[in-house]
């Protein structure tokens, strides 16, 4: 028997708040998460933009014991998982009942690593890394962290799948419920925002240099883009099957209908249009959807040069005369990379909830790839029963995921 | 450097690291109770002495010491 998959909780710390209602608003009011880094500048970034992010403090929650096996990924992912399950009215004892898992997105602990093993070649001891270091410095520090803060006893596994991590995880989180092997897994996907981690990227040129108006510098699908800006926290979203969600009186806040994705099988780092076209494709597949279904796109585009051009020509292949209104969210938040497929379904389920698509900020002009969608730059007041998420990575890892209100 | 100036420094380096009150770092507490340590923090600390007197500690050295003296004592000898 197949059961229906549904949210019922959400929780989020990032560039555009730290509550579910800052966050809507954020949105509605096309508010810029991105600011100009003294700090990157001066330790040599080439561009010195990203999102502005503040540090939660955990003291009054965790014990310093504790805290020491958390890096940064992790505090924000325990920020947001508090929230997402206090809104989804789970508390310890009912954990403590029940089996719950945990399937989050998380892609690097650069900034954990780096400090360890600074300390370790300064002081040539290993003991000089101190008892965090290699709990902080696995790509599964988040899930291991959250599953014992927590007490969860379910599934306990990282999705490490580049910047569609966090897709994915609720993907498959999606697939074990829908399956009967799981009643309800807390799921999302973290991104540490320190410097450090994102150096190498920078390295390759792939972020805007429009230093000069750190607001105007994400700009998906706009003729005069030049790059993304990083940005980085965490998003949870508690998923349950239906039953479950009825039976103990949650809040059902929308379903998961489905999840498509595919492998391009081609560039490391330039993606083609294909791959895209065949998750978002699956996607409809496995849900049983028609596209004039979709009442909005939230576009996985970063305001790269290439992603958003392939991206657009997939969304019009798969689309073809039916033109959904389409918005990327980075345009506000920066590049969320392996948080940003858990934070863009809590974005567009916001929308969804409360009648409103969120402008894709900076959209002034089409470019010859980009004309053939529908990009809506302002705000609008929409209602809309579902919506279509795109999350793409590096290595050519695609994921999309659609979701229904109820 | 004065047994006096060991205690203060590593009592206020404790203090901060292991979120506790000074007062209750007495000379003859265990560390272990004091400074609510398992296992794993024990290496937290071995850590902040090594880096704080650029000193290397044995994990063999470990067993004798317990208590804040032992601690004091140990700084102190591998000091001279």
């Amino acid at each position: 028997m197949e059961h229906r998959v549904v949210v019922t909780g959400m929780g989020i710390w990032s560039c555009l708040g730290q509550t579910l209602d800052d966050v809507r608003d954020s949105l509605y009011n096309g508010k810029s998460g991105i600011i100009f880094s003294q700090e990157r500048k001066d330790a040599g970034f080439r561009s010195a933009l990203c999102a502005n992010i503040p540090r939660p403090d955990l003291k009054p929650f965790i014990s310093r014991n504790m805290r020491q096996f958390m890096p940064e990924e992790a505090q924000y992912a325990y920020m947001a998982t508090r929230q997402a399950l206090e809104n989804a009215r789970i508390d310890q004892d009912f954990i403590d009942a029940n089996e719950v898992g945990i399937i989050y997105g998380n892609d690097s602990v650069a900034e954990a690593t780096m400090n360890a093993l600074d300390k370790f070649r300064q002081f040539k001891a290993t003991s000089a890394c101190g008892s965090g270091a290699i709990f902080q410095s696995m790509n599964s520090t988040v899930t291991m962290n959250l599953a014992c803060l927590f007490k969860l006893r379910g599934i306990n596994l990282t999705a490490s799948g580049a910047c569609a991590s966090g897709s994915h995880s609720i993907g498959m989180a999606s697939l074990l419920i829908r399956n009967g092997l799981q009643s309800c897994v807390v799921c999302g996907g973290a991104q540490e925002a320190n410097m450090y981690s994102v150096a190498s990227f920078d390295a390759i040129q792939a972020f805007s240099t429009r230093e000069d108006a750190p607001t105007k510098a994400c700009r998906p699908f706009d003729r005069d883009r030049d790059g993304l800006v990083p940005g980085g926290g965490a998003a949870t979203v508690i998923l349950e099957s239906y039953e479950h969600a009825v039976k103990r009186g949650a809040p059902i806040l929308a379903e998961i209908v489905s999840w498509g994705f595919s492998g391009n099988g081609d560039h490391i780092s330039t993606p083609n249009v294909a791959g895209p076209a065949r998750s978002l494709e699956l996607c409809l597949l496995n849900g049983g959807i028609d596209i004039h279904q979709i009442g909005y796109i939230n576009a996985h585009a970063t305001s790269s040069h290439a992603g958003d051009g392939r991206e657009a020509l997939a969304i019009a292949k798969v689309f073809g005369d039916y033109k959904a209104p389409v918005t990327s969210t980075k345009s506000q938040t920066g590049h969320e990379m392996w948080m940003a497929g858990a934070s863009e379904i809590i974005y567009s389920i916001l929308m969804m909830k409360n009648g409103f698509i969120a402008g894709n900020i900076n959209f002034e002009n089409p470019d010859e790839d980009t004309a053939c969608i529908n990009v809506v730059p302002d705000t609008i007041e929409q209602h809309f029963d579902m919506f279509l998420s795109n999350s793409f990575g590096f290595g050519g890892t695609n994921s999309s995921l659609i979701v229904k209100n109820l | 450097m004065a047994r006096e100036d060991i205690i203060a420094k590593v009592n206020e380096m404790l203090a901060e690291e292991f979120e506790v009150e000074q007062s209750t770092l007495l000379p003859d507490a265990k560390l272990k109770e004091t400074l609510n340590l398992d296992s794993l923090s024990f290496v937290d600390l071995i850590a902040l002495i090594q880096q704080t007197y650029d000193i290397n500690i044995p994990v063999e050295d470990l067993p004798k010491v317990k208590t804040f003296n032992d601690l004091y004592d140990y700084i102190e000898s591998r000091l001279k």
